[in-house]
């Protein structure tokens, strides 16, 4: 025991103190931070566009489809196949190795490159989440919007629309905080973000325990608030629900 | 306020795990250390041959000694297992399907010497400290250079080869020495430079340039790549993977001051003190009697 508490201290002094070390970990929490948060309205963006597209060619009766919708679905489905089916490193090693070959390694460049990467990504995964929650509302829903005269659109946007989100806010949670903790594969391009910052403590002092459980920490911290205003949203969402 | 404290209770809690965790485990391994390490002892004994009876007393000693805090000598009995990243020519490296290289070469022998079978396992340059210190792997052999840092966590080896980091820059580079580097920084220049990560050649020139302006990338290879792309301005890393390097690629050129000399050992865990013994004499041996150069020699050929 004696002995595991000196193995702690020396790794607290080198991971924080020693050169002034833990400021790898602050400006490691603010380019994950910055990567995860555009990363997801980039994501949210996207997903809810394709998801309107597939769900809108899905939901047409057989015999009359649009073949403009037809076209878009087909590009949307490819979209999800390949990002789907893709490793997200493989994704962003071709994004900054092959497609932005030649950009500068400046920060700027990296986590503009990153953002484009995990916004893609996480779209395509958010789109499939929208898509099941707009599926999710009975059809009779949508007729009895369009049977007290709405259009398509506006029975979409106030009556299909507020309960899928309803329906698919646990989902979408889940999907942020993969992606907030797959943000860490970042350190292949060379971006200095959270996990980086340890990955470099360990690589000068050869410290493994504590660096790595620190990020574990703080990675956890930041799921936890996450969650937290996940919970808000929800709460305050289903208070319509009780009438 | 409620929310906080539940936070702090869960993060104490999660520590209380982790010290449980780590004190069980060595319980565990109390109980399991004393065959182990007698087996082991026995088994050696004959296979050292000379010097057997030169080192018989003293590993009898030590045994004895070390037998409450450890497993036996090796992690898995008769086997030396060395962690490696075998991306590093001409240190180690894939031939076909196996590991071969200067550090392959240097382990064989040792592992001759000591009478154990040596089994080479390939991972990432960073986890292979852990490795050795967690007891997955026996020791640690990479191109390794000891520091101060580094020597608090784990045990080095006598040194046996001498490393030296350069500097690799494309032909119409402007960057013609290491003083150029210096100066564009000093200058506010918007200068990279790629590294290895968690190698000496990205804590150097953190330290000499500041963290800004190095970029580390998981192994030699991408750093290269980056550096070819104009990703970034010139890459450091040492000078035998930097021969190959500039060999393979077209248009890289390796600047003729040196960066930084260095000296590498093996990595071996400090709970291991008798390891470090048998493993310092094998390789004492294996240097005078110029095994040690012989391999040298044959993967480093002089210009």
């Amino acid at each position: 025991m004696e002995k595991l508490i000196e193995v702690l201290k020396l790794g607290i002094y080198q991971t924080f103190i020693l050169k002034d070390n833990y400021q790898y970990f602050v400006r490691g929490v603010g380019i994950t931070l910055q990567v995860t948060l555009f990363s997801l309205i980039f994501g949210l963006i996207l997903g809810v566009l394709v998801a309107i597209i597939r769900s809108a060619h899905d939901q047409q009766p057989e015999n009359r489809r649009n073949p403009v919708l037809g076209f878009f679905n087909v590009l949307a489905k490819i979209y999800l196949t390949v990002i789907r089916g893709t490793p997200t490193m493989v994704q962003l090693l071709i994004m900054w190795f092959v497609i932005w070959a030649g950009t500068r390694s400046s920060e700027a460049n990296l986590i503009r490159c990153a953002v484009l990467t995990f916004g893609i990504n996480s779209g395509a995964y958010v789109a499939e989440i929208v898509r099941s929650g707009i599926m999710s509302i009975d059809k009779g829903q949508m007729e009895a919007g369009r049977s007290v005269g709405l259009s398509y659109a506006q029975a979409m946007r106030f009556v299909v629309i507020p309960q899928a989100f309803k329906n698919v806010l646990p989902a979408l949670g889940n999907e942020m905080i993969t992606l907030l903790k797959e943000t860490s594969i970042v350190t292949v391009i060379g971006l200095k973000d959270l996990t980086k910052g340890a990955m470099i403590i360990q690589g000068n002092t050869y410290q493994a325990l504590v660096p790595f459980f620190a990020i574990a920490i703080i990675y956890l911290v930041m799921v936890l608030l996450l969650t937290w205003v996940m919970g808000k949203v929800e709460r305050r969402l289903r208070e319509s629900d009780l009438r | 306020m409620k929310k906080l404290f539940a936070l702090l209770l869960a993060m104490a809690m999660c520590f209380a795990l982790l010290t449980g965790c780590g004190s069980s485990k060595e319980t565990a391994d109390d109980v399991n250390a004393e065959p182990a390490a007698t087996e082991d002892a026995q088994e050696e004994t004959p296979a050292e041959g000379e010097d057997a009876q030169e080192e018989t007393p003293a590993e009898g000693e030590d045994a004895q000694e070390e037998t409450p805090a450890e497993g036996g000598l090796t992690v898995a009995d008769g086997v030396l297992t060395m962690g490696t990243n075998a991306a590093f020519p001409p240190y180690e490296f894939y031939d076909g399907d196996t590991i071969v290289g200067i550090d392959a070469e240097i382990a064989a022998a040792i592992a001759e010497k000591l009478g154990l079978e040596l089994q080479i396992v390939d991972m990432d340059f960073g986890s292979i400290i852990t490795a050795v210190q967690t007891g997955k792997i026996d020791i640690g052999m990479a191109g390794m250079t000891v520091t101060e840092e580094r020597l608090q966590n784990v045990n080095f080896s006598t040194s046996y080869a001498t490393g030296i980091q350069v500097v690799i820059v494309t032909e119409d580079s402007e960057i013609a020495s290491v003083d150029d580097i210096a100066a564009k920084v000093d200058a506010g220049e918007d200068l990279l430079i790629g590294c290895q990560e968690a190698t000496t050649g990205a804590i150097y020139a953190t330290g000499d340039f500041g963290d800004d302006h190095v970029i580390t990338y998981p192994n030699g290879a991408t750093a290269v790549q980056a550096l070819q792309k104009g990703k970034v301005d010139c890459v450091i890393i040492d000078n035998q993977p930097a021969l190959n390097f500039v060999a393979a690629n077209d248009g890289l050129v390796i600047l003729d001051t040196e960066y930084v000399t260095e000296d590498y050992a093996i990595a071996i865990s400090k709970d291991n003190e008798e390891l470090l013994n048998q493993i310092n004499a094998a390789l004492d041996e294996l240097i005078a009697d110029g095994t040690v150069q012989e391999i040298l020699d044959k993967y480093i050929v002089a210009e």
